[in-house]
């Protein structure tokens, strides 16, 4: 039998115990729909409040977290989400609005949301900006049916190439897929920029656009950014800027600024609304003029100008050629909007700037302190992370080994084998709200764990060591398949 | 306010081991006459000022608790959520990590959300259930990628009840825009009024899915197990946009004999927010779990014999299959997944039976009260659960407006997606409204004709 750390929810359950009760009812009552119609049982768990806090209190031990430690996993921008985000967002003024309410009645969410979209313009030099996606992917997707509807306006209709670099992240092809566009990879060059050569031999009539992270996912802001733009447009492609990595860019330049068309923005990272254990997510889109007429719809816009006694009412407008609506209702308002809008107004035009210095810093001051013991393919200033090689010559350590290791030191691994195009990669962004301190002890453990990869590697082969798990079977996981831990009882006869 | 941790000191030394001089010296790369720029955006706030101007933004809206009686539905519901919801919701080491993609310490949120596919499979009645998806309308768009991935797209129609949220319609046509799918039943063809009866001879051997509701839109509640047989005779798939609070009652959609139930999870913990974040869920047949979007937990052990969680099957994602991936989502609302797993769980069996038996007994003394007044009509026949028809003796928009001015968000006005249903109102009733709340909308309705 395996050894149990924590029972799960349904295994704690004993019939007839009680949780939360609701109210008796107050109304006379009423006679059930006919039995036909009516489930027979319900399979669900039996639990006191106590036995339920104490579940998830245990749960909640087994995790680490940015409130915890130290998190730094590249590309995900796992900053410190300050604690008034959490106050604002629960205001009952915003939890208890519902999204059909008549506009006149919730102004106070509608200012909000228009004043976002013009924040969000005014940081990324766009034209216009939909709220209305759920995260990072489905901006994306936001972005790349707007790229097909913008194309197939014009009766432009060969266009089906779409151009990713080789260091991209997995969903850039994958929302290209759901459109039926094909993927064409261009590669990087030895600076780590897109290779111009390769670029200019794509680009052709048949190009719907170019999606472009930048900084690229090696950390690296490409230095001839102006020069691939252009000759995306030049065949008529349009650009579009995948925004995961915008904490580089805040108050230092505006993707609109450089040319770019659509971009979407990442607010769970770069604007400080927490990651939830893998979401909510939040992810607005910006677009050039060109785009503006297919954003999706509903955006937020002043229905009726302000006069002297009254102010302007906010309500929804439809673009002219609108792709549609990418979800139910408004966007991710409460826990989305409401988290980062508290977030930008505190930190104002310069406090924004400040942000990306300082995560700029702190991966440049980490890249300084590890050269020496591990190899850093691409070499220069980076921009907010870096990455580097997680092996060592004549070894068979590997940098799922030096990651597993890391736990032993209390620290969370960085991101693991992406960038696709760097052997062993170890994907480093410590953000601007680590201190020299962390920073220290952080590069002083992988510096001592490069030495036990020599001196002792079965530390590093069994690691973790000191946590209370160690690694887990994923093949027995995927070849058995238990995905829920009580199927129903008439199980067997339902297959 | 800045929640930057490093002195000038510190930041000064920190140049130096990098080898610049200043904190500018970092950005050549950047392009100079773009380098830099001045944004207009509002001076710093400290945290003072914040949470006194968030404040204000919050209390110039009318709210459903404090201000308005609400009967509003339509997707989003006002229940009551226990207290303990959002205590645990407040632990830091849930909300403040990402998803687990080391599970030796991330055990917390794999064992969570593993409870979460559990508890949603054991209310659907299906067999497998995945971390969760942006929200109900997406959910359902992703039941139109698995059976056009099930099917390789050589089926290509989509069969959709007018009676699924018109909103819902819209995502799944912006969703399709690149399958060339063919739509039928969400058009002039199909009176939206009709029952199930009417979509199943617009299904053909072509079609890959049928797609219905569960209460419908118009809270009408059906058993689809003959349209789900006939779609099977056909070889379709069938999806049931369901409603949790309504299946904590009635036959489940597993009973029936859905291949996919999708839907809000909204009810079960989440705030109404207006309007997000929300928790799609997805369940489905273990057949269809490799065609299944998004993230997915099992169970296994670690090197110590314990038994242990981890993300799996994650070769149908994104990262690794890019381009052919079904879906290109990566993120999944995995707090509130949480959150839904304590609601159901801190209310339990007991409490869940309860909060379904005080939604169905007030919706219906609402309904039977309402009926009693001149001019007012349920307008349909069949069993409903929450949620009903009001047929009205003028324009639902003039009844809303009445209502507005005596403090009461009437209902969602079926006008604006039905033309047919203009003078007709779609009313929620949770447990959140008491009796006195459906008096006083009856007493203010019977005033409208004086008024």
């Amino acid at each position: 039998m395996a050894k149990i750390i924590e029972p799960t929810i349904f295994e704690l359950s004993s019939p007839g115990r009680l949780g939360v009760t609701m109210p008796a009812s107050d109304v006379p009552e009423t006679v059930l729909p006919p039995k036909e119609l009516l489930r027979s049982d319900l399979p669900l768990p039996e639990l006191a409040e106590v036995d339920v806090v104490r579940h998830y209190m245990h749960l909640s031990q087994l995790n680490y977290s940015v409130d915890g430690g130290f998190y730094p996993l590249g590309s995900c921008t796992m900053k410190y989400n300050p604690k008034i985000n959490e106050d604002t967002c629960r205001l009952p003024g915003f939890l208890y609005t519902h999204p059909m309410q008549p506009i006149e009645t919730v102004q106070g969410n509608l200012v909000l949301m228009y004043e976002m979209q013009e924040w969000l313009k005014e940081i990324s030099g766009f034209a216009g900006i939909t709220l209305q996606p759920a995260a990072g992917a489905h901006g994306e997707f936001t972005g790349v049916l707007m790229m097909a509807a913008y194309h197939k306006s014009r009766g432009d209709t060969k266009r089906t190439k779409m151009l990713i670099p080789d260091a991209a992240h997995g969903t850039n092809p994958a929302s290209v897929g759901m459109l039926g566009f094909t993927v064409v990879t261009i590669p990087s060059d030895a600076r780590g920029n897109v290779d111009l050569k390769a670029l200019e031999a794509a680009c052709d009539d048949t190009v719907v656009g170019m999606m472009l992270t930048n900084p690229n996912t090696l950390g690296m802001f490409d230095e001839n950014i102006e020069k691939v733009i252009k000759l995306v447009k030049d065949c008529g492609g349009i650009m579009y800027g995948d925004g995961a990595n915008l904490n580089a860019l805040l108050g230092i330049v505006r993707p609109g600024d450089l040319g770019f068309d659509v971009m979407h923005f990442n607010m769970h990272k770069t604007f400080a609304v927490p990651h939830g254990g893998g979401g909510p997510g939040c992810g607005p889109v910006g677009v050039s003029e060109r785009l503006v007429d297919f954003l999706p719809s509903p955006l937020v816009g002043i229905i009726e100008e302000e006069d002297e006694d009254t102010p302007p009412l906010y309500g929804f407008v439809t673009p002219k050629h609108s792709i549609g609506r990418m979800k139910a209702f408004h966007g991710h308002f409460g826990g989305g909007l409401v988290r980062s809008y508290t977030y930008i107004g505190m930190h104002g035009p310069d406090g924004l700037k400040d942000i990306s210095q300082y995560a700029v810093l702190n991966a440049n001051y980490l890249q300084a302190r590890l050269r020496g013991t591990y190899k850093i393919p691409f070499d220069r200033i980076c921009m907010h992370e870096f990455v580097m090689e997680g092996q060592f010559e004549g070894s068979d350590i590997r940098a799922l080994d030096i990651s597993k290791r890391l736990m032993d030191y209390n620290f969370h691994p960085p991101t693991n084998y992406f960038p696709l195009i760097v052997h062993e990669a170890l994907m480093i962004e410590p953000t601007e709200t680590e201190n020299k301190d962390t920073l220290d002890r952080f590069a002083d453990a992988l510096i001592k764990i490069a030495e036990e990869a020599k001196s002792q590697p079965d530390l590093l082969h069994n690691a973790p060591n000191d946590t209370q798990f160690g690694r887990m079977d994923e093949v027995k996981a995927a070849r058995e398949l238990v995905l829920c831990c009580w199927l129903p009882e008439n199980y067997e006869t339902m297959k | 306010m800045t929640y930057i941790p490093i002195s000038p000191n510190e930041r000064d030394e920190m140049l130096k081991t990098v080898g610049v001089k200043s904190l500018d010296d970092l950005f050549d790369a950047i392009p100079k006459k773009h380098r830099f720029p001045e944004l207009d955006l509002p001076p710093a706030l400290s945290e003072m000022e914040a949470a006194a101007l968030l404040g204000e933004m919050a209390s110039s809206n009318e709210n459903v608790r404090e201000h308005m009686i609400s009967f509003l539905g339509a997707g989003a519901y006002n229940h009551y959520i226990p207290s303990v919801v959002d205590h645990m919701l407040r632990r830091g080491e849930f909300y403040t990590a990402y998803t687990p993609y080391q599970p030796e310490i991330s055990q917390g949120t794999l064992q969570a959300i593993f409870e979460f596919q559990s508890l949603m499979t054991n209310l659907t009645g299906m067999e497998v259930s995945n971390a969760s998806h942006y929200d109900g309308a997406t959910a359902t768009a992703e039941a139109v990628n698995l059976a056009f991935a099930q099917f390789r797209g050589k089926r290509k129609k989509v069969v959709m009840s007018p009676a699924v949220h018109p909103q819902y319609r819209e995502v799944i046509r912006t969703y399709s825009q690149g399958m060339g799918l063919e739509e039928a039943g969400d058009d002039a063809s199909v009176n939206p009024e009709s029952g199930p009866e009417a979509i199943i001879p617009l299904i053909d051997e072509s079609t890959m899915l049928v797609v219905v509701q569960f209460p419908d839109f118009f809270g009408r509640i059906y058993d689809y197990t003959k349209l789900i047989e006939a779609a099977h005779a056909k070889g379709a798939l069938v999806c049931i946009v369901a409603n949790p609070t309504a299946m904590l009652m009635l036959k489940t959609p597993g009973e029936m004999g859905a291949d996919i139930v999708v839907g809000e999870a909204q009810p079960f913990g989440i705030p109404l927010w207006y309007g997000g974040p929300y928790l799609g869920f997805f369940t489905t047949k273990k057949s269809y779990v490799h065609k299944m979007a998004g993230r997915l937990v099992g169970e296994t052990l670690d090197s110590r014999g314990q038994r242990c969680y981890v993300l799996t099957l994650t070769s149908r994602e994104q990262h690794i299959k890019r381009e052919r991936a079904t879906s290109n989502i990566c993120t999944n609302q995995g707090l509130l997944a949480l959150g839904c797993s304590v609601y159901m769980s801190a209310l339990g069996k007991s409490g869940l039976n309860q909060v379904a038996s005080l939604c169905y007994q007030k919706a219906h003394y609402a309904a039977s009260e309402l009926g009693k007044i001149k001019g007012f009509k349920v307008h349909f026949k069949e069993s409903f659960f929450h949620e009903f028809t009001l047929q009205c003796p003028k324009p639902a928009s003039e009844v809303n407006q009445y209502l507005l001015e005596n403090g009461i968000f009437g209902g969602y006005d079926l006008g604006r997606d039905y033309p047919s249903l203009k003078n007709h109102l779609l009313i929620a009733v949770t447990e959140i409204n008491s009796r006195e709340e459906i008096d006083t909308l009856v007493q203010v309705l019977k005033e409208i004709d004086n008024g």
